[in-house]
């Protein structure tokens, strides 16, 4: 169906009051301009029947309308919605062009309707420096908290490597106050929940349980803030654990020691390059005096974030809060970040890895970007994009080249890392098929060269941002997960209203934008390209697959 | 949170939690069918069905259709059980009437090329040569065939090689237009949408549905009296055990009893009789888990251990032993007590979530409550007594009718009686 045609009469009742947005264009008889346009206009309305209506007004014919929009150049496009203007735009363009324009609009306009009017989040700050964060959500009677310490794996002393793991395995045992133990089993009997990890930059206590318990989890996790008493016994005892879980859950497993080596030479001298489990051999050597001494260090009320969501108003987690964390002075003395200069990345490091038990060889390869905490504006949305564009499951760049066409791959990931503070890392992660690492590794650098060279598309784009952002509005609806993202960005230096406004961020990048992000930082210099291999096979894996 | 119920212009009935806080749907529902409504020759169908509806459907091909659900950004997906197939919809606000179009497409209009229902196939025999591999699955299938011999109940869900072989797409095609049918559906739909809205959606994609399904009728049935262990030789690291007994219907007035029951028996938490006495004091095994799985036509107390295959027998004793101490009054007033403050503590932790909510409500529903069950289920929670709670340990923990069986190579000489043999229709003939 073609565009139709409106005017000053019918103008309210066809755009503005339509229920789908319009596309209109502006346009004068005069001139050449116009007879080129119009079968682009129709083909347009024909692809979006149903979505988009399109419609053009001849200016000349309707005055009231063109002084209304004060449209001077000719031809105006302006899309609608909602009977107003969203964007609006001069010129001639290709039929691709301007699909591709509307779709980003149109997610443009989305995400601003997702970000709602007023703040989500409610934040405030103890006396003692605690910084808080609340997001009401009556669904039902049960909340989420969770408390981020602002230490991990890259604030450990030289030499005592996975202390900071160490020490998130000894918040579970004895204080003044509770038995080793009692922790766990409290929440448990209360029918909660409870979950913590370490990273590189935060250490993070999770528990999630009915309402009316929230005073009980935050007694004990402010006991524990500072109330630890890290006995020998219990010292000696958890170390035994951290060295048979280093053994269980990393050295038995391949993937995870390629990942390991890949971080060691991917990062170099910056403290990044340590396991979040600590190296092997130093895990012996932790002893009591440098947990008691990373502890004092580091967790303090002012070295803390806590994040809570539920069927709670922010007058009753202040309250509590008070106190609770509200009774622990603050530790002046506790040391913020001081890390050392990044390196100078000078050249592209590979690590090659031969295990008995790997399965089809897998190729990995690593490019360092900036954080969301150090990046300029949109750089790190558009480094999203550009992975999401890269490894989306059906469509993505990666598995349409790797798996379907040259199927040198049995199946291909991309994603980007964003969650530590000084730097970011986009992955790509590919099991081959039957033909070897090196055709892999031949296919992806083609894959990258090409969008270095050619960018994307506008469809692509808009495909990736709307993923983008569905998992932001799925992810936001679910409680746990909503906090947990609060809660570790703000704790590494994000700001809420960064992380309330991130759906308009990533609707603004341009194709131009990931382009030039995709020349910037998939850069040899900046990477790091893994092979991991079945022990035995002398070739690139090419010999030994399981097809 | 309030939970309305709709009735759309066409007559269809849904069940609705309006949360407008984010710009997305939840939606899920489920059509009676299920592995028990397939005969004994096409074991698997439901799965096979269900697998291959999530292709392609309508004009687009398998690829098209995968892209589409991509382009859109929803999640689409099916999920057959014994009683009933239950579907998932979730989708931003802005992309929902175009989400339920596809639904509706892969309801009414599946397609089952060649090349799909190959793929699946493929997909199904390579998903049980490596179930055949997995003890969990292995002693678990067996018992569902001892427990319920000759009924409905004893069919695998995947199914097995030779009837996965012999599925047809005419099959395909039977199940979905005897199955997919208005009487047998229930939607529930949590988000951004209004009773209005639920019901033009719900019409437009349920509407064109066949109003009756064909059913064939399913006899009630009780947990097979006197099945003994069976054992299924398997060289695994550890001997996995399923062991279990009837317990009361769903609808039963003894069922909140039976249910804070297994929570004392066997449940989640870390205070368990059965966690105590196995793991915690004579560190037998890892963890044991018992629960209460009350299909529509049967209804039983079940749980699974893994040991290692020198203490099986032992182990097994000690569950005897336990069940015998609680049928005959050995249950205390602490136990209840935590059993119960568990139970209500954990409760609203299922609910943190417009799919977590969605889920919980068609569950409700399809054991046949009104919505407002989950107003009152602490209630009744609470209410329960220690009476109460002897009276129905006595009525159900028969130790002498527990059935067993047990992938692995366990030492069972202790063991009363045993039968040792060959699973039956664990894979393909060699």
């Amino acid at each position: 169906m073609p565009a139709s045609t409106v005017s000053d009469a019918t103008f309210a009742r066809e755009v503005l009051r339509s229920r789908i947005p319009v596309l209109v264009e502006f346009f004068a008889k005069r001139g050449t301009q116009r007879k080129a346009a119009a079968p682009t206009l129709d083909e347009v309305a024909q692809d979006l029947q149903g979505k988009v209506k399109v419609a053009k007004l001849d200016v000349d014919r309707n005055p009231a309308v063109r002084s209304d929009y004060e449209i001077y150049s000719m031809p105006t496009l302006i899309l609608f919605k909602n009977g107003k203007p969203a964007a609006r735009r001069t010129g001639m363009l290709s039929v691709k062009e301007l699909e591709g324009w509307i779709s980003s609009e149109l997610m443009l306009a989305l995400a601003q309707q997702t970000v709602p009017a007023e703040r989500r989040a409610v934040d405030f700050e103890l006396s003692n420096g605690m910084v808080l964060v609340v997001i009401p959500d009556h669904r039902a009677p049960v909340v989420t908290h969770m408390i981020c310490y602002r230490v991990g794996a890259a604030d450990e002393p030289q030499g005592a490597s996975g202390i900071s793991h160490f020490l998130g395995h000894l918040m579970w045992k004895s204080t003044g106050n509770f038995a080793a133990g009692d922790f766990s089993k409290i929440i448990l009997a209360l029918g909660g929940q409870h979950s913590a990890f370490a990273d590189a930059d935060i250490t993070c206590f999770v528990e999630r349980i009915s309402v009316d318990h929230l005073e009980t989890v935050m007694k004990m996790e402010a006991d524990r803030m500072v109330h630890l008493r890290l006995t020998h016994q219990e010292v000696d005892q958890e170390r035994q654990v951290i060295i048979e879980e280093r053994r269980t859950v990393s050295d038995n497993n391949p993937d995870m020691l390629l990942e390991e080596q890949m971080k060691a030479v991917l990062y170099l001298s910056h403290p990044y390059a340590t396991p979040i489990s600590g190296w092997p051999e130093e895990l012996a050597g932790l002893s009591r005096d440098d947990a008691v001494d990373f502890y004092r260090r580091h967790y303090a009320p002012n070295n803390a974030v806590l994040v809570v969501s539920g069927d709670v108003s922010p007058e009753r987690v202040r309250q509590a809060a008070e106190e609770t964390y509200g009774t622990i002075p603050a530790r002046p003395e506790v040391e913020r970040r001081g890390r050392t200069p990044k390196p100078l990345y000078i050249a592209a490091r590979r690590v090659t890895l031969s295990h008995p038990r790997a399965g089809n060889a897998t190729f990995r390869r690593d490019y360092l970007v900036p954080s969301y905490v150090n990046a300029k504006p949109g750089e790190v949305e558009a480094l999203e994009l550009l992975a999401k564009m890269l490894g989306q499951s059906s469509s993505g760049r990666l598995h349409s080249q790797l798996v379907v066409k040259t199927k040198s791959a049995a199946s291909t990931r991309c994603y980007l890392r964003n969650t530590m503070a000084d730097f970011g890392a986009l992955s790509l992660h590919v099991v081959s098929s039957s033909g070897g690492l090196g055709r892999v590794e031949a296919d992806v650098d083609e894959v990258l060269e090409e969008i270095r060279l050619g960018g994307v598309t506008e469809q692509e784009l808009a495909r990736a941002k709307k993923s983008l952002i569905a998992n932001y509005i799925f992810e936001a609806n679910n409680q746990e997960r909503l906090v947990r993202r609060y809660g570790s960005f703000i704790a590494i230096g994000r700001t809420i209203d960064q992380l309330e406004s991130w759906p308009a961020a990533v609707a603004g990048v341009t194709a131009g934008d990931v382009k030039k992000v995709a020349n910037e930082y998939l850069d040899a210099r900046r990477s790091a390209t893994g092979w991991l291999l079945r022990e035995g096979d002398d070739s690139d894996g090419g010999e030994n697959a399981i097809s | 949170m309030n939970i309305q119920t709709v009735t759309s212009p066409g007559g269809i009935e849904a069940w609705l939690v309006e949360d407008h806080a984010d710009p997305m749907l939840a939606l899920r529902f489920a059509f009676d069918g299920g592995s028990s409504q397939v005969p004994a020759a096409k074991e698997g169908l439901a799965n096979f069905t269900t697998i291959a509806l999530g292709c392609s459907a309508g004009d687009f091909t398998a690829m098209e259709f995968r892209e589409r659900i991509e382009d859109l950004a929803i999640h689409l997906h099916f999920n057959p059980r014994r009683d009933v197939v239950v579907g998932l919809l979730e989708s931003l606000t802005e992309s929902r009437d175009e989400a339920a179009e596809l639904l509706k497409l892969a309801l009414t209009q599946p397609r089952f090329d060649a090349d799909t229902v190959e793929r699946t196939r493929q997909r199904l025999f390579a998903f049980l040569a490596s179930s055949e591999r997995n003890p969990y699955h292995v002693a678990s299938g067996q018992w569902n065939a001892v427990a319920f011999p000759g009924h409905a109940y004893s069919h695998r869900v995947a199914g097995n090689s030779a009837s996965i072989a012999q599925i047809s797409a005419a099959d395909l095609s039977g199940y979905c237009s005897r199955l997919f049918a208005k009487d047998g559906l229930k939607v529930v739909a949590v988000g951004d949408v209004t009773a209005e809205q639920l019901g033009a959606l719900v019409d437009n994609v349920f509407g064109n549905l066949p109003a009756h399904g064909d059913y064939v009728s399913v006899a009630k049935v009780g947990v097979a009296l006197g099945a003994g262990e069976t054992v299924i030789d398997m060289d695994v690291a550890r001997a996995v055990m399923v062991f279990g007994m009837e317990a009361t219907p769903r609808k039963d007035p003894d069922f909140m009893s039976a249910y804070v029951l297994n929570q004392i028996v066997g449940g989640d938490g870390s205070s368990s009789r059965l966690m105590q006495e196995i793991c915690y004091k004579r560190g037998l095994a890892h963890s044991v888990k018992t629960e209460i799985k009350a299909g529509r036509y049967a209804s039983c107390l079940k749980g699974s251990v893994a040991t290692r295959g020198d203490t099986a027998g032992r182990l097994l004793d000690i569950v005897r032993e336990e069940l015998e101490k609680m049928a005959g009054g050995d249950i205390s007033q602490a136990e209840l007590d935590n059993a119960k403050h568990y139970l209500i503590g954990s409760y609203p932790l299922k609910f943190n979530a417009n799919t977590k909510i969605a889920e919980q409500l068609l569950e409700l529903w399809i054991d046949g409550f009104g919505a407002d069950y989950f107003y009152s289920r602490n209630a009744m929670v609470k209410a329960i007594t220690l009476d109460n709670l002897k009276r129905v340990a006595k009525r159900l923990l028969k130790p002498e009718n527990l059935v067993v069986t047990i992938a692995g190579r366990p030492n069972l000489h202790q063991v009363r009686t045993s039968n040792v043999g060959r699973a039956v229709g664990a894979g393909r003939e060699p």
